[in-house]
């Protein structure tokens, strides 16, 4: 499993660069959306994989009975999502706005700051 | 735009459930699986299928305040809930909880992280539907 | 005394949050801006106050018992770099009363300032890496919008740029994190530091190797620095120079806790390799400021060159190494944002950046230039100002580490740096006889003394470092054996209890 996951990032990482070196903004956002599921992955890989054994613990008791998941990579997947979910929102309006402003879609035509 | 009759009457009624759907989920989260965050995006979902049925305009009109005042307020509602702790000389966010007793009602634990999630509900509705609607147009 | 941690975060908050709610009355957004930024230093203030009397402060969020919950720990380091942040935080913001268009204004300028600011000093103040990131992206995110306020060409322009450098920036951290989590099993960076040495040294350069990209993309380090020519000179001057005060050295600040607190198993590689790229940062941002003839372009150059000091302070990895570090952030981050004022001021005078088109400012604003002379000498080095005591302690750490090359190096870019002031100083400010300059002279400048308040006083504040250098160094060699020798901040945060 863990070598199939491995594999899975590895793809991931491979086609999220290459779209973030494309020129077109939607691209851009794509690539960046796929390196975000890719770094969740890694950290969900990483910090080792439990299959089936959820973190809950039932009504009376007061620790878990068995030996569950590690439910702290589990929060920090989720609070790296909720964050690459508004970054990703932001990317999004500020292309747009980009577009409307420079009436342009090429990135290779944003480069008067550069000089 | 022109209005889909079909989706401006199912939506109509899907909203109240969606909402209480909503309430429910964001309750749920006290002991189980649920909570603010979760009902916030349902909440905020079900808004951004009033702006699709009805138009962005008249889903800032039933808003009634604008989305980035609902961030604030949830914000403040989160920093006050951690304040709390304060009066009994505990570290910022610390938990404070009172039991109350409704009788045959049953009893009930009201502690700040109600409070908290309650800002957190508040911010997720707020932050997803400014964008959503600064994106679909208005 | 556990809230004096929490309360630079919490004064951010409030005054962001009652900012976003009460967005209809200008007034109060204006105040919030102002009175947060100042409640800010004065509680900055009373926390170096503390730390100095009482050694490391930590305090324990939720009373969750560290390393399981989220802790907030100030060392010197840290309480210095509030101290700067609350300075710069007011500074900015008295400017930004007289220089940002209502517009601006309107559209939340005061409450993505102060979450900028929360961002900033949680960074600085918290002792969980995982919680740093969370505070880096609450930072980006606040720094995304305020610099595409407004909507401006170029803005948006430059806006993209910094976007998504900064995000992939982001992407590794997080890739590092959870490589860091998943074979040590903490985040908590004391209990991090107790536990890496059982970390296979063949897995941990690498891991480093990770942070040092991460971190040198937000901290603008050759050869990684590309985003911040390309973007800030772009938003408004105000949010330009709390940028340039703020924010790269949050990057800094980050390498200097993470290369001295953890990855600390192969200093011999490591840390020369920190060495080799402060000098190479040194000398590009220098050649690029040589290069420019755009005053906020050369000042953003510029940025990156500094930047490369500190690293090389950092990477000498002694006491008077680190000492020299953080004498040069704190120089660097007020003479810095003065220096971004002034071409604020300037351009309202000129009404451009370009310096063939902005002459005989000395005619037209004499309190301007002494402004300039004084915070671009005190860049460039010359005594007695705080430049140049960060540059000899720097320098002098070097020659002590026996580092002699780069050492060198540092001094040669020390006098390029001047010669890119001096430019800016015969083409934009040198008296001519010109006729016009008299009469330009008469147009006066719309809320004069908001805009020169916060110059005088940075400038002030260069000048009393540098007559205060005894004392100031004293502090910086205290803040750099803690730093150097981390057990104090170990035992203070894993304390069991509050």
């Amino acid at each position: 499993m863990e070598i199939l996951l491995a594999i899975v990032i590895g793809g991931l990482f491979g086609s999220g660069i290459y779209l973030l070196l494309r020129r077109n903004p939607v691209k851009l956002v794509i690539g960046f959306a796929l390196l975000s599921n890719a770094v969740n992955l890694l950290i969900f890989v990483c910090a080792g994989l439990t299959r089936g054994v959820p973190p809950l613990i039932p009504e009376p008791e007061i620790r878990p009975l068995a030996e569950i998941a590690d439910p702290l990579p589990q929060a920090l997947i989720l609070t790296a999502i909720v964050i690459s979910f508004a970054m990703l929102a932001f990317t999004l309006v500020l292309f747009r706005r980009t577009f409307e402003t420079l009436g342009t879609s090429d990135l290779d035509e944003l480069r008067t700051t550069d000089q | 735009m022109r209005q889909s009759l079909i989706l401006a009457t199912a939506t109509r009624y899907l909203m109240p459930m969606l909402l209480l759907l909503s309430v429910f989920l964001f309750l749920r989260g006290h002991y189980l699986p649920g909570g603010g965050f979760i009902g916030g995006l349902v909440a905020a979902a079900t808004f951004s299928l009033h702006a699709f049925a009805y138009g962005v305009k008249r889903t800032r009109q039933i808003l009634r305040l604008h989305p980035r005042t609902y961030v604030g307020l949830g914000l403040l509602l989160a920093l006050g809930s951690g304040l709390v702790s304060l009066t009994t000389g505990d570290p910022f966010l610390t938990g404070q909880w009172e039991a109350l007793q409704f009788g045959a009602l049953g009893d009930f634990d009201l502690g700040t992280p109600l409070l908290f999630d309650l800002g957190v509900y508040l911010v997720v509705i707020g932050a997803t539907l400014a964008i959503l609607l600064e994106l679909e147009g208005g | 005394m556990n809230w004096l941690l929490v309360l630079p975060i919490l004064i951010p908050l409030l005054c962001g949050s009652c900012a976003l709610v009460f967005r209809s009355s200008r007034l109060v957004q204006r105040s919030l801006g102002l009175g947060g930024a100042g409640a800010l230093l004065v509680s900055a203030l009373i926390l170096i106050v503390e730390v100095e009397s009482a050694g490391i402060i930590a305090t324990q969020l939720g009373n969750w018992p560290a390393p399981f919950g989220i802790t907030l720990v100030a060392d010197r380091f840290s309480a210095v770099m509030i101290l700067l942040t609350g300075i710069i935080a007011f500074s900015t913001a008295l400017y930004s009363l007289g220089s940002i268009e209502y517009r601006r204004e309107k559209e939340g300028y005061y409450a993505f300032f102060n979450f900028l600011l929360m961002g900033v000093c949680g960074a600085f103040l918290t002792g969980d890496i995982f919680n740093l990131y969370v505070w880096f992206e609450v930072m980006l995110m606040a720094s995304f919008i305020l610099m595409a306020l407004g909507s401006e060409r170029l803005q948006l322009e430059g806006a993209v740029k910094y976007v998504m450098l900064n995000v992939v920036g982001s992407m590794i951290f997080l890739a590092a994190i959870g490589v860091l989590y998943g074979s040590v099993g903490t985040l908590n960076m004391a209990d991090l530091a107790v536990h890496i040495g059982e970390l296979d040294p063949r897995l941990a350069t690498p891991l480093a190797m990770l942070f040092l990209v991460a971190f040198g993309i937000k901290s603008a380090i050759f050869p990684l620095f590309f985003w911040l020519p390309a973007s800030y000179h772009t938003p408004p001057v105000a949010v330009t120079a709390l940028f340039a005060g703020l924010l790269t050295k949050v990057g800094v600040y980050s390498m200097v806790r993470v290369f001295t607190l953890l990855f600390t198993h192969d200093v011999a590689f490591t840390h020369s390799l920190l060495v080799v790229l402060g000098g190479l940062t040194m000398v590009t941002g220098v050649l690029g400021a040589v290069a420019h003839e755009e005053f906020r372009r050369i000042l953003s150059v510029h940025i990156v060159s500094q930047i490369g000091y500190m690293i090389m302070g950092l990477g000498l990895f002694t006491v008077a190494g680190l000492a020299g570090a953080i004498i040069y952030i704190a120089h660097n981050i007020i003479v810095k944002t003065n220096l971004f004022l002034v071409s604020g001021v300037a351009y309202r005078l000129g009404g451009t950046y370009e310096l063939a088109g902005l002459k005989n400012l000395y005619r037209i604003a004499p309190g301007l230039s002494v402004l300039f002379v004084i915070s671009a000498f005190s860049l460039a080095g010359m005594p007695p100002l705080s430049g140049f005591w960060a540059k000899l302690f720097i320098v002098h750490a070097g020659f002590e580490a026996g580092a002699f090359l780069v050492t060198a190096t540092a001094l040669g870019v020390g006098l390029l740096t001047l010669f890119s002031m001096t430019k800016i100083w015969g083409k934009a400010f040198w008296p001519e006889n010109d006729r016009g300059a008299e009469r330009r002279r008469e147009r006066r400048l719309r809320s004069r003394a908001l805009l020169y308040a916060p110059m005088i006083f940075l400038t002030a504040l260069t000048i009393a470092m540098g007559v205060l250098a005894g004392p100031v160094y004293t502090f910086s060699l205290a803040a750099a054996q803690q730093l150097m020798d981390p057990s104090q901040y170990i035992e203070t945060v894993l304390r069991r209890g509050p």
